[in-house]
């Protein structure tokens, strides 16, 4: 079950002709898809586009209702593989991952399945994850479609160009017999917004139509003689083919004057940041009306040659907008006016960075000075020689006291338990070369845990640390991978391999009965129900099945003192090959999702239900912090006390608390103070309850009583 | 020049740490700018993971005049109209990225704190400079609207999207009147009684223009105001202590008063005067010039020194009425409800030979082999239920070996040292009153349990391990002080080791 819910939302998609629909980016794609006529959709999960296999989860009934079938790809590759199906029929196709880790997963089917080329229109809907909260490396999705030549739309973000693009880029991969990949931008697929609907359309073909009805074409299988074929198709017919399209049917889009001195050549998703920045220097309106030819390139690749060429031509200098490196555009269009000899200058990285996000300062700064030297008398005369600085003085004095917040465990995450257990058994047997992996668990890279050394990819964590696997060595690689990865690929490439090549090191599988990381979807080895899906497979027994001698599984994270033995005995135990240790408790999140308003519902309906939550005695901390060390929850945290005699503050656990049982487990594990204490609240207790509550209130009433009567209890006056 | 002059887009960013709402928050300005014939935008970087790293949400808006505007999907600097800070820091982090400038941003911000891990995880105080982001905020806002609307909500039982709401309603900076929030709010079907009642009361107090971004918390005050309750012998003799504590100077005085409170509180009225006897001695090397630092330092630290952290008294502080009395109001725990207490004990044979008299304990501790055979039955992680009538009970019988606790191995161990210190803090201040001062303020490294204790202990005895390099200097206290604040800075004291090694380098130089 998915982090957040879409069931509501999804209605939307039923919108017919001439309607408005108001919402999210992803739910705007996915409405198109489905006016497209879409046969088929699937996709993996992950920022941005997470929430668009939420959506589609949650609208199965519409996808059925419509003859279209959808899953959750077990990886991008898969996913990417999927579209096969639209390689010898007829059938519209969706994928959507994100980019670019996902392109790097799924590059091997994209390079096959852009080679033989496709029939019916396929679509790779790329979420990008590039600049602010991102958190993958920063790499762009543009060479992948260079290289294996498939043709990438970049639209203006808003959702009635990305709902265009969707149409767009079904066509053009059908008048193209090529892959179509879409970007949208992360922000742009969480973007609110409206557009005008039509009615969505049943596939002409549907999966099962073809499925009764196989089709086969040698020459669209991806082996000599035919791959040689391919090659020279992609550039003979393919490109122009794609060129032709784009222009005529007017992808790419011009605004402002027809003629000018300078003008600028943008990727489409650029185009907000760019009118605002010429909205701010008086060059732009709101509407976007401008004063500066602009070329906005919803298709960046292929390029256009003749419009390129016809933009610059009149032009004594262009800038190039370009988020990203390397700066392909810029080489495109530098080589493009070299070739046809055109001395138009090309300006882009130059002004704007080589690197980073181009965001509204980078955007301003860039775009004025561009203009400051090119086309000065544009400018107003404040633009031309500003007065301020534009220097943030405060800036240095804040700097050294806001401190960092980078994202981190959640309130009661069963995950933190494992690491406290980790950073016990380092204080015990010294420290270890740990490998980490992607996931909610990286986390542990941070303060306070501070563990693992390297992430080296989705499922490759214990792979990471295959080289570390020496008979020279007294101690064992430690190394980290989530149930996410464990499925997505960790099961082939990280414990297959570890067997294969008798690995001697320490592998934890953190399980947390979710894709949690993402969202909360659901994997194999999730422990609900899942109507569409199959569940429950234990990840012990892929692990035994793959040939793994040695297992461990600890079914509730939150026995410190239980995991530090199981670390302790795979770190030190005679016996050869891997050692895994399965760590198993629910992601906090999707538990309180689940069994709040089932709480709730129990208490207002008159049920027993006992309610933990936890608690610091401040008289008893002493302000040392060492719980936090090894916890970092966020609802564990500081308090100054009012009491002239303490300097330090001490801890305190606020409402939030979740009563997980990981302070008390750590307080007993690396026998901390005693100042934790949990509290269930017994909420319509029994009978039983109250007797025994008064008996013991009246008891233990009679010997605080006795006891303060004789000697002195202070308060406040 | 486009730059047509009747229509403006209103930015507004919303700064918050992930999980405090701001998504709820964003789409009910959305919603209000709607209602009020206005088109608007949201953006945000869900990033579905990040749970409580720092987040921005972002708005524009525009009136709705038939065409579509071209919003941004992201802030920029310089550029804001309207900044809201969900918590205190993130206002500071909105005036560091530039979000806040003095032409045109209004500045609404909790007051209340978030603490970040890096605050919590200092063996010290960790905590950021308040102050320093209210002035800084101050001088970058066209407005500053700060109070602590995360106690508003919470008071209301509700969340601070409700009052963050309230304050930007309040603060009339969108052209939109109080009943289409309202209304808002009501369309959102959700806690919406406690979301109007969080709501009224952020915008009445903003309308209102209370600050509390001016009253910055005092320090906490000394020793005023203590009730005393018991019978009339011991409250007589409380109060013959307490004149005496009275006739010091102050700042002595008020700090006196609470470290005798703790004392008596923590042993006996015969306690509380051999804490007053030990002042005595540095009072009488005090000195008024100085601001009685000396004195003040030792009330504080001597208090606490005396009061070290034995197996009495947690057993003491947990079956204490008071106590009992404070969790069923921290948990909300009604007349209907039943509570249940689990305490957390992880005793090992230091603690179980440090509660015997001492001749026994010395016994034990001094043969490994005995002492690993009783760690052996001891060490383990016990849950007490102090709800239970066997579970309070063993804790009530602990607290009655108050009394003997003189006679205890650990009374001896701790009065040892207490002794050891405070005499070397008053030889000191005879050469160096500074350097003495310091010696006693060292104190504040010990504390903690167990593992944490020792490691107090050995930060202690490291930083004093520096006074033979610093005695003699002019600057030794100042140097001393920088020593204990490395200490406080890192678990390991790898600050501490980098210190030492400065003071080592100077004394060479």
């Amino acid at each position: 079950m998915a982090e957040r819910s879409f069931v509501k939302e999804v209605q939307k998609l039923r919108l017919g002709a001439g309607e408005t629909f108001h919402g999210e980016g992803i739910l705007a794609i996915t409405k198109a898809l489905l006016q497209c006529g879409v046969g088929y959709v699937g996709g993996y999960q992950g920022a941005p586009i997470s929430h668009l296999m939420d959506v589609l989860a949650d609208a199965q009934d519409i996808l059925g209702e419509l003859g279209v079938h959808f899953e959750a790809s077990a990886s991008e590759a898969t996913a990417t593989a999927m579209l096969a199906a639209s390689v010898h029929y007829p059938i519209r196709g969706a994928c959507t991952f994100k980019s670019s880790v996902g392109l790097n997963v799924a590059s091997d089917a994209l390079a096959n399945l852009a080679s033989g080329g496709v029939t019916g229109g396929a679509l790779i809907i790329v979420g990008e994850d590039y600049g602010e909260g991102s958190s993958i490396m920063q790499e762009r999705s543009h060479p992948f479609a260079m290289k294996s030549q498939v043709w990438l739309l970049d639209p203006r973000p808003n959702l009635p160009s990305i709902v265009k693009a969707v149409e767009d880029g079904f066509e053009l991969s059908e008048a193209s017999n090529t892959p179509v990949m879409l970007m949208v931008r992360i922000r742009s697929c969480h973007v609110t917004g409206s557009f005008e609907t039509k009615e969505n359309k049943r596939p002409g073909m549907t999966v099962a139509d073809a499925l009764e009805n196989p089709r086969r074409d040698t020459n669209r299988i991806v082996l000599p003689p035919a791959s040689f074929l391919h090659e020279k198709e992609k550039v003979e017919k393919r490109m122009p083919a794609a060129v032709d399209f784009i222009r005529s049917r007017r992808i790419n889009e011009f605004f402002g004057p027809d003629r000018g001195k300078a003008g600028i050549i943008l990727q489409g998703g650029m185009y907000n940041s760019v009118i605002r920045a010429l909205q701010r220097i008086g060059l732009a309106d709101v509407y976007g009306e401008t004063d500066v030819p602009l070329y906005v390139l919803n298709a960046v690749y292929p390029l256009i040659d003749d419009e390129v060429i016809d933009f610059c031509a009149d032009k004594d200098s262009i800038l190039i907008v370009e988020e990203g490196q390397p700066n392909y555009l810029e080489q495109a269009i530098a080589s493009l006016m070299h070739k046809k000899g055109l001395d138009t200058r090309i300006l882009g990285k130059d002004i704007l960075p080589m690197a980073g996000e181009y965001t509204g300062q980078v955007m301003l700064d860039g775009i004025s000075a561009y203009l400051r030297a090119n086309a000065p008398e544009l400018l107003a005369a404040q633009v031309l020689a500003p007065n301020a600085s534009g220097e943030n003085t405060l800036a240095a004095d804040l700097a050294k006291v806001v401190p960092g917040r980078p994202p981190g465990f959640c309130t009661g995450c069963p995950e933190r338990p494992i690491f406290a257990a980790t950073k016990l058994i380092e204080k015990e047997l010294g420290p270890h070369h740990i490998s980490s992996d992607i996931g909610c668990h990286l986390f542990s890279i941070m303060p306070p845990f501070e563990l693992g050394a390297t992430t080296m990819g989705y499922g490759l964590g214990p792979a990471s640390a295959s080289a570390f696997n020496s008979p020279d060595a007294k101690r064992r690689s430690i190394s980290f991978v989530g149930d996410g990865g464990f499925w997505h690929n960790g099961l082939t490439s990280s414990i297959g391999n570890a067997v294969f090549n008798q690995n001697d090191g320490v592998i934890v599988v953190v399980d947390n009965f979710y894709s949690a990381a993402t969202g909360g979807q659901d994997v194999l080895s999730s422990r609900a129900d899942n109507p569409t899906k199959s569940t429950q497979h234990p990840i012990t027994d892929a692990v035994k099945g793959m040939g793994v001698k040695w297992v461990r599984h600890i079914d509730r994270t939150y026995d410190v003192t239980k995991v530090r033995a199981a670390l302790r005995e795979a770190l030190t135990t005679e016996e050869k090959g891997p050692k895994v240790i399965v760590a198993s408790s629910e992601c906090m999140l999707n538990r309180q999702r689940r069994e709040k308003p089932q709480t709730a519902k129990a208490i207002s309906g008159g049920e027993r239900v006992v309610k933990p939550r936890f608690g610091v005695d401040e008289d008893v901390c002493t302000g040392d912090h060492a719980c936090m060390r090894l916890s970092g929850c966020p609802s564990l945290s500081v308090k100054k006390l009012d009491d002239p005699l303490r300097d330090d503050p001490v801890a305190s656990i606020d409402h939030t608390c979740v009563g997980c049982g990981n302070c008390g487990e750590v307080a007993d594990a690396a026998v901390l103070c005693p100042s934790f204490y949990r509290a269930d609240v017994v909420h319509n207790p029994g009978s039983w309850d109250r007797f025994a509550d008064r008996l013991r209130r009246r008891v233990t009433g009679f010997l605080q009583t006795r006891r303060e009567k004789r000697r002195l209890t202070f308060g406040e006056a | 020049m486009k730059a047509n002059e009747d229509q403006k887009i209103i930015k507004l960013a919303i700064l918050a740490v992930g999980g405090q709402g701001g998504g709820v928050l964003t789409n009910w300005i959305t919603d209000v700018a709607e209602r009020n014939g206005y088109l608007a935008q949201a953006t945000s970087v869900a990033g579905v993971a990040q749970r409580t790293g720092a987040t921005i949400y972002y708005v524009e808006m525009c009136p709705d005049t038939g065409r579509r505007p071209v919003f941004s999907l992201a802030p920029a600097q310089g550029d804001i109209d309207i900044l809201i800070a969900a918590e205190l820091m993130e206002a500071g982090r909105a005036v560091m990225r530039g979000f806040v400038t003095p032409d045109r941003t209004t500045l609404i911000a909790s007051a209340h704190r978030i603490a970040a891990v890096s605050e919590k995880i200092e063996p010290g105080d960790g905590r950021a400079d308040s102050p320093t982001v209210h002035k800084n905020a101050r001088e970058a806002a066209s407005r500053y609207i700060c109070f602590d609307m995360e106690k508003v909500a919470v008071e209301a039982g509700s969340v601070i999207s409700s009052s963050l709401f309230g304050a930007l309603a309040g603060s009339g900076a969108l052209p939109f009147a109080r009943e289409s929030y309202e209304e808002t709010i009501e369309a959102s079907g959700r806690g919406v009684k406690a979301s109007l009642a969080a709501f009224g009361k952020a915008f009445e107090r903003t309308v209102a223009g209370e600050d509390a971004s001016a009253s910055v918390q005092d320090a906490p005050r000394a020793g005023q105001g203590i009730a005393v309750a018991g019978p009339e012998r011991l409250v007589a003799a409380w109060n013959a202590l307490a004149a005496r504590a009275d006739a010091y100077p102050e700042p002595v005085r008020a700090m006196a008063l609470a470290g005798l409170r703790k004392v008596v509180d923590y042993q006996d009225l015969a306690y509380g005067a051999e804490y007053l006897d030990r002042l005595d001695q540095a009072l009488a090397l005090d000195s008024a010039g100085k601001d009685h630092a000396l004195g003040e330092a030792a009330a504080k630290h001597v208090a606490n020194a005396m009061c070290y952290e034995d197996i009495l008294r947690v057993a003491d502080l947990k079956t204490r009425t008071a106590r009992a009395e404070r969790i069923r109001k921290e948990m909300k725990v009604g007349d209907a409800n039943v509570l249940q207490v689990t305490e957390f004990f992880h005793p090992r044979v230091e603690e179980f030979c440090g509660t015997l008299p001492t001749g026994l304990g010395r016994f034990i501790e001094n043969r490994p082999g005995l002492s690993k055979w009783v760690d052996r039955r001891i060490n383990r992680g016990r849950r007490i239920r102090t709800d239970s009538l066997f579970g309070f009970g063993a804790l009530w019988v602990i607290g009655t070996l108050r009394p003997w606790r003189r006679s205890l191995l650990r009374h001896q161990v701790e009065k040892e040292h207490l002794d050891r210190w405070y005499a070397l803090a008053l030889d000191t201040a005879r050469r160096d009153y500074g350097l003495a001062v310091e010696i006693l303020n060292c104190r504040r490294l010990i504390k903690g349990y167990s593992d944490t204790h020792a490691r107090g202990h050995s930060k202690f005895d490291r930083v004093l391990s520096g006074l033979t390099l610093l005695e003699g200097r002019e600057d030794a206290a100042d140097w001393l002080r920088r020593l204990r604040e490395a200490a406080l800075k890192d678990e390991k004291g790898e600050m501490l080791d980098g210190a030492l090694k400065t003071v080592a380098t100077l004394e060479a130089a």
